[in-house]
């Protein structure tokens, strides 16, 4: 009985531990930012590697979602006769909803756990610690170009998930099922508002890319240095980030569109 | 040379992004590039705004010439009062111009139509249009026409 509280407690104080090195290994990578010259490359690298390669899955997943939304759309609209609204419905829900979400868990399985397996290895095979050892600061050159780049793509991921998503709802409900191609994007353009909708989709794709960059570099830095490790830090750098990304997009919703 | 097209990616990726904001801006939002153009204020007071939201509509003839700016409840006649915004090029609506609210399809969004008038002076910014029409407020007609006063109403 004693055993369990105890083991409660540790697992209470680890956890409160972890946070409290994530948020430093978080402020390292701020405070490392201003060193422009020698950081620029680092970062073009890694937006390669988080979003140039992350495009294909964003681009396909967001087409077969846009296409998906008009089709089921069309076909609840369709019995009220005001199939119309279907531009106007598919863009509300990619901009406020999907757009940011969807973009956030594949951005978390594609690139979070990519990023969290190469640190981790790094950590595994001691380049971290020999990077220390000839005073190169490794918070400085691994995790803070890592975690911009990631600051820095999800949100453009985002804008490109949700834009081929109204293109594939057109091509749905404009070429396919005979929507009026003319009030499907009138419509659209009638009920989306450029700051209400796509600047709160753009803040929310901002918040997400922060916190899941956070949390895969992070679980890569305090890898338990063996393979085992490596592979748990990365199953447990999706789960995370998911929930993460979840339960934060509730309370952002709740914030812009709620009553709060 | 590896560097180069590493580079070219990444422009490319950061030119792909900028397209879909662009995209999102202008073709789904809506957002003109003159949204600064030069307008007028009319006001115009209305007994039942039905479900007019600001940023709606102002059409004469069914062309879009104005925007609503603004909504609120003048608190002395207990009448809601609409200010819209008019694109200057209008300049030449007549001072006993009417409104009405009117609603786009059976269900649609409420917006407001202009009719022109005979007056020879003109609308300047300032201006209230005192010729108005309540919005049709789907539940009064039901009422109405429940306890069979349809057609005495004038």
């Amino acid at each position: 009985m004693i055993d369990r509280i105890a083991a409660l407690g540790r697992s209470g104080l680890e956890l409160l531990e972890a946070l409290g090195r994530s948020g430093m290994v978080l402020f390292h990578a701020l405070w490392a930012w201003p060193n422009l010259r020698t950081t620029f490359p680092l970062l073009v690298k890694q937006i390669y590697a988080v979003g140039v390669l992350s495009m294909v899955i964003i681009v396909v997943s967001g087409l077969f979602i846009g296409m998906v939304l008009a089709l089921q759309g069309y076909n609840i609209l369709n019995r009220y006769g005001s199939e119309q609204a279907l531009g106007q419905m598919v863009a509300l829900t990619l901009l406020r909803e999907l757009g940011p979400v969807v973009t956030a868990l594949l951005f978390a399985g594609r690139a979070g756990s990519a990023l969290t397996a190469e640190i981790g290895l790094m950590k595994t095979t001691e380049q971290l610690a020999s990077m220390e050892m000839i005073g190169v600061d490794p918070l400085r050159r691994i995790v803070s170009p890592r975690f911009w780049a990631g600051a820095i793509c999800m949100p453009t991921l985002a804008l490109i998930f949700s834009s081929v998503g109204v293109l594939g709802a057109y091509a749905v409900g404009v070429l396919w099922l005979g929507v009026d191609g003319g009030s499907f994007w009138s419509n659209m353009q009638n009920s989306v508002e450029w700051g209400d909708d796509v600047l709160n989709g753009v803040i929310k794709s901002v918040v997400f890319g922060v916190v899941v960059t956070w949390i895969a570099v992070f679980q890569g830095y305090d890898t338990v240095p063996t393979s085992e490790g490596i592979s748990r830090a990365t199953t447990r750098t999706v789960v995370y980030a998911s929930l993460a990304v979840l339960g934060l997009d509730f309370i952002l919703t709740a914030v812009m569109f709620g009553e709060l | 040379m590896r560097v180069r097209t590493l580079e070219l990616a990444v422009g490319g990726f950061m030119l792909i992004g900028l397209l879909a904001i662009i995209f999102l801006a202008l073709r789904v939002s809506g957002l003109s590039m003159n949204a600064s153009e030069e307008t007028y204020r009319v006001v115009a007071k209305f007994e039942n705004i039905g479900g007019l939201t600001v940023r709606a509509k102002v059409t004469m003839a069914g062309v879009t010439i104005g925007r609503v700016s603004n909504i609120y409840l003048d608190q002395e006649d207990f009448v809601g009062v609409v200010e819209m915004d008019i694109y200057q090029q209008f300049d030449n609506l007549s001072s006993d111009t009417s409104a009405a609210i009117l609603t786009a399809g059976v269900l649609g969004e409420k917006y407001i139509g202009l009719i022109q008038g005979a007056e020879l002076d003109n609308l300047v910014d300032g201006s209230e249009i005192y010729n108005t029409q309540s919005a049709l407020v789907l539940e009064d007609l039901i009422a109405k026409f429940l306890v069979g006063r349809v057609s005495d109403e004038p």
